[in-house]
């Protein structure tokens, strides 16, 4: 029952999000530090965990097809596919919960616990879209970050596959050519987009609801990274099954 | 003026507020005293209209809050400046830009007027060299400062202050309870303070009600408070030595 209260309370704070608006000349100010905070901030360990996340990919492909009649090109085609469809898209997500997230929940939950939250509301302004709102409109940009997750993974599988001796470059470039279809960069920019809205609200969520102190904040950090988590993964199988079913 | 009439306030089973009646008013230092748990925090917040009481009425100037639009109630919020126990000032913004910030959110002054009227109320609260200076960066006395320069940048009718001087050196309380009492009557603000510091109601107290459990146990002024009988207010009153020591001399003196 708890968790069904929680759920309807989350949708009320979505739909509160996007009422009263803040000034414009003060939003963009925010969208554009929270760009800072939680995109460009987070390009390095995306490129890093997507290069090695890439290059082991293409070991274990080639190591599993070890059969003389199977083309090596296949190397190049499973990282392609494994990088585009899902390691780019879910596990920089699942990264990026604990990363962003955990941002998120605990300098929104610090706020609640140093009352400059309640400093806003007594203020006037709807701290839901002061705090929030900036946020959904900065991971919008998150696909952004994908796309380039996406291109170095590939490129961590060529120089895993190449320089590693696995697989011939000819061979690899040729597999990431091989019945390429361009729906899969759309459905993987697809559910970019949900994730980066369940990253930047789910946690928001967490740390505006929280109640006690700054034993709290790290308890709703931890809290607000399971449930970013599990929510991505269920997503991600219902918009796998609707897209690609 | 506020008043206050009969308002009851429960969170779950806990019934905090239980009927609590008064009237603060316009240009005086109303207080708000009680130990710990007797329902002071609800009761200002409830003032503040971030709780919606279940029964009973809060009317600013015969306009009762609940009974507005939600735009009303947003235009009577931008008349009203809270201080918080905390301070409560953002973390990521200069004490300018924290003083700056109401006026910059709701007012289409220039850069130019708004930053005078920043260094006018900085110099008020006798800031004059924090303006670039992070809270992280200033004392607990000089962040109570920037709050209060803060609560009174937008000329409010109501100025709201839980416990003001927690956390302060007696020094800097009374220079605390001094400038908001000042400010009061410079600016003719109802002004009403949550507080258990005895320094406070002797100093600024021209109205004090004193809650327990959740109910309004006393009300007068401080010359009063001094000469009451209700054993409560002795009780919380007389707690400390020092003012046990006062109140035995007051009655050697009288004697």
């Amino acid at each position: 029952m708890n968790y069904i209260a929680a759920i309807g309370k989350y949708f009320i704070m979505v739909g509160e999000v996007f009422k009263k608006p803040t000034k414009w000349r003060i939003m963009k100010s925010l969208i554009l530090k929270e760009i800072d905070e939680l995109i460009y901030g987070s390009m390095g360990i995306i490129i890093f965990i997507a290069f090695f996340i890439g290059g082991v990919v293409t070991i274990q492909t080639a190591l599993n097809l070890n059969s003389p009649l199977i083309p090596k090109s296949l190397i190049g085609f499973a990282t392609r596919q494994s990088v585009i469809l899902e390691f780019a898209p879910t596990f920089t997500s699942i990264i990026m919960a604990g990363k962003v997230g955990s941002y998120i929940t605990s300098s929104i939950g610090t706020m609640k616990v140093t009352e400059q939250i309640d400093a806003l509301e007594v203020m006037g302004v709807n701290s839901l879209n002061y705090l929030v709102f900036p946020k959904i409109i900065a991971m919008l940009l998150y696909p952004f970050a994908v796309a380039v997750a996406m291109y170095v993974g590939i490129f961590g599988g060529w120089i895993a596959g190449a320089f590693g001796g696995y697989a011939p470059s000819g061979e690899f470039i040729k597999g990431l050519q091989l019945d390429f279809i361009p729906f899969h960069i759309t459905y993987s920019f697809i559910k970019t987009l949900v994730f980066a809205f369940v990253i930047a609200t789910v946690p928001s969520f967490h740390g505006f609801y929280m109640k006690g102190g700054a034993l709290e904040v790290g308890k709703a950090s931890t809290t607000a990274f399971v449930w970013t988590s599990v929510v991505i993964i269920i997503l991600n199988y219902i918009i796998t099954q609707l897209l690609l079913g | 003026m506020i008043e206050v009439e009969n308002i009851h306030k429960s969170f779950g089973d806990a019934h905090i507020l239980k009927g609590i009646s008064t009237t603060f008013e316009q240009g005086k230092t109303n207080l708000v005293i009680g130990q710990s748990g007797s329902g002071k925090t609800v009761f200002l917040k409830s003032l503040l209209g971030l709780f919606e009481p279940e029964q009973g009425k809060i009317c600013y100037n015969g306009e009762y809050y609940w009974d507005l639009t939600t735009a009303e109630q947003r235009d009577l919020r931008q008349q009203m400046g809270m201080v918080f126990q905390g301070s409560a000032l953002f973390d990521s913004m200069t004490v300018e830009e924290n003083v700056m910030f109401p006026m910059d959110m709701f007012t289409k002054q220039s850069k130019g007027e708004m930053q005078d009227r920043v260094d006018f109320v900085l110099e008020r609260v006798n800031l004059i060299d924090a303006h670039k200076k992070f809270p992280a960066e200033i004392s607990g006395g000089m962040q109570k400062r920037v709050a209060i320069a803060r609560a009174i940048v937008m000329n409010p009718k109501y100025l709201f202050c839980d416990e003001p001087n927690s956390g302060l050196d007696p020094k800097t309380a009374i220079l605390i309870d001094n400038l908001i009492q000042e400010i009061t009557k410079e600016y003719n603000i109802t002004t009403v303070i949550n507080t258990h510091d005895m320094n406070s109601v002797m100093e600024i107290g021209e109205k004090i009600i004193f809650l327990k459990n959740g109910y309004k146990e006393w009300e007068g002024s401080n010359k009063e408070i001094f000469k009451t009988d209700n054993g409560a207010v002795t009780d919380f009153v007389y707690s400390s030595e020092l003012f046990k020591k006062v109140r035995q001399m007051y009655i050697e003196e009288r004697n």
